[in-house]
């Protein structure tokens, strides 16, 4: 029952507290603004040279402010989105507009999940064995090749690792579909074709991922590498005459790489911004590109709705990381 | 200088030095361009490189290459907002957290977990859609990724103000009457300064990105002031691909890519000399 009070509570406490305020700022930051939304779309509307007249316009304010959620007090209206929230629900979306925000944001999220974990577990898998080698055969020519080339894309933030790879892999070379998840008019089903050509169009959007991820995780593991191969069982193993190999693969670089499932864990919004980001550089139907559509128009509720969501995501799966750690590495088991 | 003559050794230090010379170069050149910044058709449009227009025109009828001296300008300035305002805000939580500790501490690391663990990218498209005028504004943007990036660093400022507070040191300086803020001003600050400086860097590298990202979705600043963000959607909204247009397209592209890494590699070297340990593995390696 020890392992109960000592980790398990407290981290659960800290995932509730994170969350609740993560939720909370996401609800407060639009309230702080000096600028009223309802305002806004009026002074947009007027700008298409609109004439409303006054009684009128006194309706629209009065249906955007219930649509919006922003009648009563600031603390009711807290009330009202925490209930809202519990209810899954986030109204209706005002570009699309019978359809509910959650019906959108259930529609895009198979897209983005699937996309986010394959490329996630590949980025990190690929990524930390290469930067375990790249870390002990230091002085390797193949190895010193690749640490060059992590130095380049390295920095290269997503967005312009992800219009790289259009324009060189959809247009100067075209060998993959622009954009889309799946083919024009196709509907998702288990059939070859369908498989065929929801995996060709996500491999750009999937090797964006992979790649930027993947340098990351190697740049890490490889200093994380080049510090153990130093360390004393290291030299021991080697005067013992345990084969290179041998050291390099089961004593170092499965030593070195569970720790950096924590690294993985703490970027993990980062990784989540940088999927969305290539969702829509791809067009790709998952939430970024629904996020993207939803900032075009405007769509407020919308946009709310997928931030209550991302942030939800996010700590949970941080959270379920950290559970699922002990369980792997042995170093860490529960107390 | 002989600090500096032993930083040009290191390659990666010398290519990124000289980057970002020529960078600065195209910036002071602004100041001397023929073309308004922002007015368009001011010269014949969809022009190919040539010696009057060394970068062409594009289908605005702007000059590419005067148009690029003041994007690196203006996307230099909003990274330096940025980047020197959340390492002011770094530096005072950082240390007010690590040398009060306590409830403060608790407060300040929480609230600094929570701007960590939020989808920046989703916030920041939030924010800037309802401040959409406020953004606008070169300072108002580099306010708001500031208030995004300060928090990891806070975290590693204050470890080290909570190591450096149990040294002796301390002990002498609280018992000899120093004040707090002059303590940490005068005793802690240099430890903290080399850190700040680093990851100052890095930070410029984070805005910098975010502003190019930002100005894709159409939003942060004003599409018509020239920035490497929003020559990029211009080109890319413009269909300059399909027009092939790639002086147009390539231009900000490959100078965003070029001071991405020279700003990597210059942190790079930084922190590795910072760092005595990794010096000596490199001079080792020769």
């Amino acid at each position: 029952m020890n392992i109960v009070r000592g980790y398990l509570i407290p981290r659960l406490i800290q995932y509730v507290l994170v969350t609740f305020l993560g939720l909370s700022f996401a609800f407060l930051l639009p309230r702080l603004m000096p600028l009223d939304p309802v305002e806004q779309q009026i002074a947009q509307y007027q700008s298409f040279g609109v004439y409303i007249p006054p009684e009128q316009l006194e309706q629209i304010i009065t249906t955007l402010r219930q649509l919006y959620g922003l009648e009563g007090t600031l603390l009711q209206q807290y009330a009202g989105f925490w209930g809202r929230l519990f209810a899954g629900d986030f109204g209706p979306s005002l570009a699309q507009y019978p359809a509910s925000v959650i019906h959108l944001i259930r529609r895009a999220l198979p897209w983005t999940v699937g996309l986010l974990l394959l490329t996630t577990v590949l980025a990190w898998l690929i990524g930390t064995l290469a930067g375990g080698m790249a870390g002990y055969y230091q002085r390797s020519r193949s190895m010193k090749v690749l640490d060059g080339v992590a130095m380049v894309v390295r920095p290269l933030p997503y967005y312009i690792m992800a219009l790289l790879l259009l324009i060189l892999l959809t247009f100067i070379v075209p060998i993959f579909p622009m954009s889309g998840g799946i083919g024009i008019g196709r509907i998702p089903s288990f059939t070859l074709e369908s498989i065929k050509s929801i995996l060709m169009h996500g491999i750009l959007p999937a090797l964006t991922l992979v790649i930027v991820g993947g340098v990351i995780s190697f740049q890490s593991m490889k200093l994380i590498v080049q510090g153990v191969r130093s360390e004393d069982y290291v030299v021991y193993a080697k005067a013992a005459g345990v084969k290179e190999g041998t050291i390099a693969y089961r004593y170092v670089i499965r030593n070195a790489m569970l720790p950096t499932i924590t690294q993985l864990g703490l970027s993990f919004g980062q990784i989540f911004s940088g999927a969305l980001i290539t969702e829509i550089v791809f067009s790709y139907p998952g939430i970024g590109w629904l996020l993207y559509n939803a900032t075009m128009n405007g769509d407020y509720n919308l946009i709310m709705g997928i931030t209550c969501i991302s942030v939800v995501a996010i700590t949970t799966s941080i959270l379920a990381l950290d559970l699922l750690y002990p369980l792997v590495d042995p170093r860490v088991r529960y107390r | 200088m002989s600090v500096f003559r032993e930083f040009l050794h290191d390659n990666r230090f010398a290519v990124a030095f000289l980057l970002l010379c020529l960078l600065l170069f195209l910036v002071i050149l602004s100041i001397f361009s023929p073309y308004h910044p922002r007015r368009m058709y001011q010269v014949p449009r969809s022009l190919p490189p040539s010696w009057e227009h060394p970068l062409g025109t594009n289908r605005l009828g702007q000059d590419v290459f005067w148009q690029l001296t003041f994007a690196v300008r203006n996307t230099l300035t909003i990274a330096l907002i940025a980047s020197l305002t959340s390492r002011f805000i770094a530096i005072l939580v950082g240390m007010v957290a690590g040398y009060r500790g306590g409830m403060v501490d608790r407060v300040l690391m929480t609230l600094g977990d929570i701007t960590l663990v939020l989808p920046i990218l989703v916030v920041l498209i939030l924010v800037s859609l309802i401040l959409r005028d406020w953004v606008r504004q070169l300072t108002n943007l580099g306010l708001l990724l500031a208030f995004f990036a300060w928090a990891w660093d806070a975290r590693v400022i204050r470890s080290q103000v909570m190591s450096l507070r149990e040294r002796e040191f301390t002990f002498v300086a609280v018992l000899s009457g120093m004040g707090t803020f002059r303590l940490v001003l005068k005793q802690y600050m240099p430890f903290v300064l080399p850190v700040a400086f680093t990851t100052l860097i890095n930070n410029m590298s984070y805005a910098i990105g975010m502003e190019i990202t930002l100005a894709y979705l159409g939003l942060g600043i004003d599409p018509s002031v020239p920035t490497l963000g929003t020559m990029l959607q211009a080109a890319i909204y413009r269909q300059a691909l399909f027009l092939r247009l790639w002086w147009w397209l390539f231009t900000p592209i490959v100078t965003a890519i070029l001071l991405f890494i020279a700003l990597y590699w210059l942190s790079l070297s930084l922190s590795e000399y910072l760092d005595p340990r990794a010096r000596i593995q490199r001079i080792g390696l020769r």
